[in-house]
């Protein structure tokens, strides 16, 4: 008889999350990012439900700011068959003009928090999946895989719900929604394993190759389009690639070589620094940056 | 400092694939750690990360910078910070919840649920212990065994975690000394063999200094067990015994994407399942054949449809049957040949999670494994006091108390004893979570001790005339109008109208009117909340009798509980419960005050008066809705009359 490996296990924790929120919410969606973990959720959503198409639509909430790249990918997948892709544009947002160059923290408020939860009202939906995972960030790891929210989207650490065995309670209060995570368990070595496993289509720019670049406050961010406002700056062709995918002012890159997921994952577990280093979103405002960002509402 | 050990580095550099498909192999343990900051709980963890190589540089510098700036150990490493989580925590020096924390060595990967010690924090630890299966005990060498020891282990025992590993820390603080330890081990064996703790292990350890945590130690040559690493990564693990056990998985979705295709999907608790295996569905008995295991077809096999040929325990997947057998959410498919037994009164014991506290005959949804139904808690039998483990008289349960009680439930479940054997299987059909039915919140864990009789064994007296019958003799179609407001709203005028109206029509009925039930069948009972319960269950059970019999019943009640009026309404088959909310705001009500009761109540005569000093939950959703100010009391029922003869 075969064991299971551990990634077996993670798989089939997955499936039953996914399963459960299904089988108990009136209307779930899949929060779709685009990056590595979303196309692991997914991955792991088309088995769940096999041979049934999606039984929940996916939803990106855009910035108009992702990587040219990512917008490619998200087009393929939304023409694939039994995938139903909702984009959502906070209106706000746009009519201001709201940029990352220009509003700083603003940006990722109104276009991501703001867009958000604005998309969750307006569709009514009751369930959202995320990718996040408890290794990420010190309060993921806190974080129920169903995590409820009032019916303003805040998260209070201190009214989760205790969670024993697989069993999840998914009943909800009037106006309460409930975002749920099965990955909460993997870290990041999980995905890249199942991903070369399962073989999962990514976003190029997770491998390296040369791309025009410019250096900022420590970062190293790809001139992606046109917007991007060079300040007599020159850009320059680097061998980059990148370890987590955002808004492409917002994400930083590193120089590197690994072309392939094994040569990408032998380079992360050499390297020195952690996944959410390359991110502008967890420094801006300290320490507990996150936790405070989760509390308001973002995912 | 990278993320792999040392030796690692060179294979990871050369040959990437080779290491990838080693570390692939790998089996997953969970395990819990329980007790306090002041146990050095943190610092091991953090000690573990650090020796296992999870840390970045990154994380180190930040580690660096808040020892300088918070941390308890002057100019050293703080580990402790690398896990305490939210800044709540921080500033208060303690962990509040579980966390849980992610870590590989060379043979295991591994999950922590990371919990607090103290006595408040009992729904934590007995959370992140409901996955666990080890169990590590801090005990400070320097105060050895607590009363927080004590309570760890009967926690643990109770969730059926069947290894304990006692790590006595900080040895550096009492100069690895061989007597602090053996002393702690002396009083603790005599404590694990009374509670029926047997597999069990001490390992000295400094997490300061790193002893014993992921190498032996050179400081402790009279220890010659294992580090904790060791232990850890040879430890039997639960989920590798359960495959060879009885098949059992509880349904979570039937797959329907077309006419052709009826999947039944689920993770497998025990056992295993392959094409021809017989399965015996339950709770309703029928046994079919297993046709296909489905699953999505992979990369590598472009060609085949994904099907297998055995899947195991813990896996998730799609089965389809041989016969288009009755199957939905809830059931569970078992081995034909050893099926798990089903029923419907329990004995459990109970972990109360709430600040609300248990209302002993309130109803309240079960969760277990894939199964919901209404569950009553009686009065407990006694409350387990965590700290002595003495037996004490109790009335309810609250907040972190742990007491064995009788439950009933108001259908059949299907279930195994969660025995303290550890296996998942049990867990699967034995753990289930009480959900408050107003708030939906958690309120409590239990695990099932053993079914009080059997449903599997005991059938009802077939009644030979049944109620198809009766309905057909009186030529009706019977019905509970279940009538519901405040006081004075009017239910009972206008309940009367409608029965005169029905029976004008030659419509046999009978009226439950509240205030005449209560000077008979229900004279025992009060105006506590818990009395309020037992009135309403027993008009429940009575009007269902007399639907039974053929009637259209009515009932002036009351019945200020959303939970109760939901417990008559599953009483009843589909259709026939009939909710009639009479709305009158409180200020009416008062203003008309016919019996002169809220003017008692306002002046303190009568206690728990709904409206006053007890709440009323107006239904959400009710068949019927009268709003007095609109129509008269006569009105009104011809209205209701025109509903209920209406129907299809």
């Amino acid at each position: 008889m075969r064991s299971l490996t551990h990634l077996d296990r993670l798989e089939a924790e997955s499936i039953h999350i996914l399963r459960e929120t299904v089988a108990e919410a009136e209307r779930p969606v899949m929060l779709y990012s685009i990056g590595k973990d979303s196309a692991v959720m997914l991955h792991l959503a088309r088995k769940a439900f096999y041979p049934s198409p999606l039984p929940f639509p996916l939803l990106h909430v855009d910035t108009g700011w992702k990587f040219t790249a990512m917008y490619g990918l998200r087009d393929k997948v939304a023409a694939e068959p039994g995938i139903d892709l909702l984009v959502y544009k906070n209106p706000e947002a746009e009519a201001q003009g709201i940029n990352p160059f220009d509003h700083g923290p603003l940006h990722t408020d109104l276009w991501k928090t703001e867009g958000l939860k604005q998309a969750l009202d307006k569709f009514g939906f009751d369930a959202a999946f995320g990718g996040a995972r408890r290794d990420e960030e010190k309060s993921r790891a806190k974080e129920r895989i169903f995590s409820f929210r009032s019916a303003s989207h805040r998260w209070d650490p201190k009214r989760q719900r205790p969670e024993l065995w697989s069993l999840y309670n998914v009943r909800k209060n009037k106006g309460e929604s409930v975002r749920v995570f099965p990955l909460s368990n993997w870290t990041e070595l999980d995905v890249w394993q199942y991903i070369l496993r399962e073989k999962i289509e990514i976003v190029p720019l997770y491998f390296a190759d040369e791309r025009p670049t410019v250096e900022r406050d420590g970062l190293l961010l790809m001139v992606d389009d046109e917007r991007f406002p060079l300040g007599g700056e020159q850009p320059a062709l680097r061998k980059i690639r990148f370890r987590t995918l955002g808004c492409y002012p917002l994400t930083g890159a590193v120089e590197s070589a690994a072309a392939s997921v094994e040569e990408v994952v032998a380079e992360m577990l050499l390297t020195t620094t952690s996944e959410r280093q390359g991110r502008a979103i967890d420094r801006d405002a300290g320490a507990a940056s996150m936790e405070k960002k989760k509390q308001e509402g973002y995912f | 400092m990278a993320r792999v050990l040392d030796q690692d580095r060179e294979l990871i550099a050369s040959d990437v694939s080779a290491w990838l498909a080693r570390h692939e192999s790998k089996e997953m343990l969970r395990f819990i750690t329980c007790g306090s900051v002041d146990d050095g709980k943190s610092t091991l963890i953090g000690r573990l990360l650090y020796d296992t190589r999870q840390i970045f540089d990154d994380q180190l510098e930040a580690l660096e910078a808040d020892s300088k700036k918070v941390g308890t150990q002057g100019a050293k490493f703080d580990f402790a910070l690398l896990v305490d989580g939210l800044s709540a925590e921080r500033e208060q020096g303690i962990t509040i919840d579980v966390a849980y924390r992610f870590f590989s060595s060379e043979k295991r990967k591994f999950i922590v649920a990371d919990t607090p010690g103290h006595e408040q924090y009992t729904r934590n630890m007995v959370t992140g212990a409901s996955t666990a299966d080890v169990a590590i005990l801090l005990i400070d060498a320097r105060k050895g065994v607590l009363t927080q020891t004590r309570r760890h282990s009967y926690l643990a025992q109770l969730v059926g975690i069947r290894r304990v590993v006692l790590a006595v820390t900080k040895m550096d603080l009492v100069d690895y000394d061989q007597d602090a330890f053996d002393a702690i081990t002396t009083e603790y064996r005599a404590f694990a063999d009374k509670i029926g703790v047997h597999d069990w292990a001490a390992i000295p350890v400094s997490g300061t200094a790193g002893d014993n945590v992921s190498g032996r130690s050179e400081r402790m040559p009279w220890y010659q067990g294992p580090a904790l690493l060791e232990y850890l990564e040879t430890v039997e693990i639960d989920a590798t015994a359960d495959a060879s056990k009885s098949l059992r998985m509880p349904v979570q979705w039937v797959n329907r994407p077309n006419l052709g295709f009826r999947g039944f999907a689920g993770q497998i608790a025990s056992g295993s399942i392959g094409p021809g295996a017989e399965v015996r569905i339950l709770p309703s008995g029928r046994t079919t054949h297993v046709a296909r295991v489905v699953t999505m077809p992979g990369p590598s096999d472009a060609e085949s449809d994904g099907d297998i040929d055995q899947a195991v325990a813990g896996q998730s997947v799609t089965v389809t049957f041989a016969d288009e057998v009755d199957c939905s959410r809830g059931d569970v498919i078992a081995a034909a040949a050893d099926p798990p037994e089903a029923a419907d009164q329990f004995e459990a014991t109970i972990v109360w999670m709430s600040e609300e506290e248990l209302l002993p005959g309130r109803g309240y949804w079960m969760k277990i494994g894939t199964q919901m139904v209404t569950a009553m808690v009686q009065e407990p039998k006694y409350e387990v006091n965590v700290n002595t483990l003495e037996h004490l008289a109790a009335k309810t349960l609250s907040l972190n108390g742990i007491g064995v009680a009788e439950i009933s439930t108001d259908r059949d479940v299907v279930f195994e004893p969660y025995a303290a054997d550890g296996s998942s299987s049990n867990r699967v059909l034995g753990g289930f979570i009480l959900i408050d039915k107003s708030s939906n919140s958690t309120v409590a864990a239990g695990m099932i001790n053993f079914a009080l009789r059997r449903a599997l064994n005991i059938h009802r007296q077939h009644l030979e005339v049944g109620r198809e019958t009766h309905s057909a003799l009186k030529g009706q179609k019977p019905a509970v109008l279940w009538f519901t407001g405040l006081s004075g709203a009017g239910k009972s005028t206008i309940a009367n109208f409608v029965e005169k109206k029905l029976a004008a029509r030659g419509r046999h009925t009978y009226l439950l009117d509240g205030d005449n039930v209560r000077h008979g069948l229900n004279r025992d009972l009060g105006f506590t909340e818990a009395d309020r319960i037992e009135n309403i269950r027993r008009v429940g059970e009575v009007a269902r009798l007399m639907a039974d019999a053929g009637l259209i019943v009515l009932t002036a009640f009351i019945s200020p509980f959303r939970a109760e009026r939901h417990m008559v309404r599953r009483m009843m088959p589909e259709g026939e419960f009939i909710e009639v909310f009479v709305d009158t705001a409180i200020e009416e009500a008062e203003k008309r005050d016919v019996k002169g009761l809220y003017a008692k109540a306002r002046a303190g005569k009568l206690k728990n008066f709904t409206g006053i000093d007890s709440p009323y939950e107006a239904p959400e959703n009710a068949e019927i809705h009268i709003d007095t100010t609109a129509m008269s009391a006569e009105e009104a029922a011809d209205f209701i009359v025109g509903r209920l003869l209406g129907r299809k």
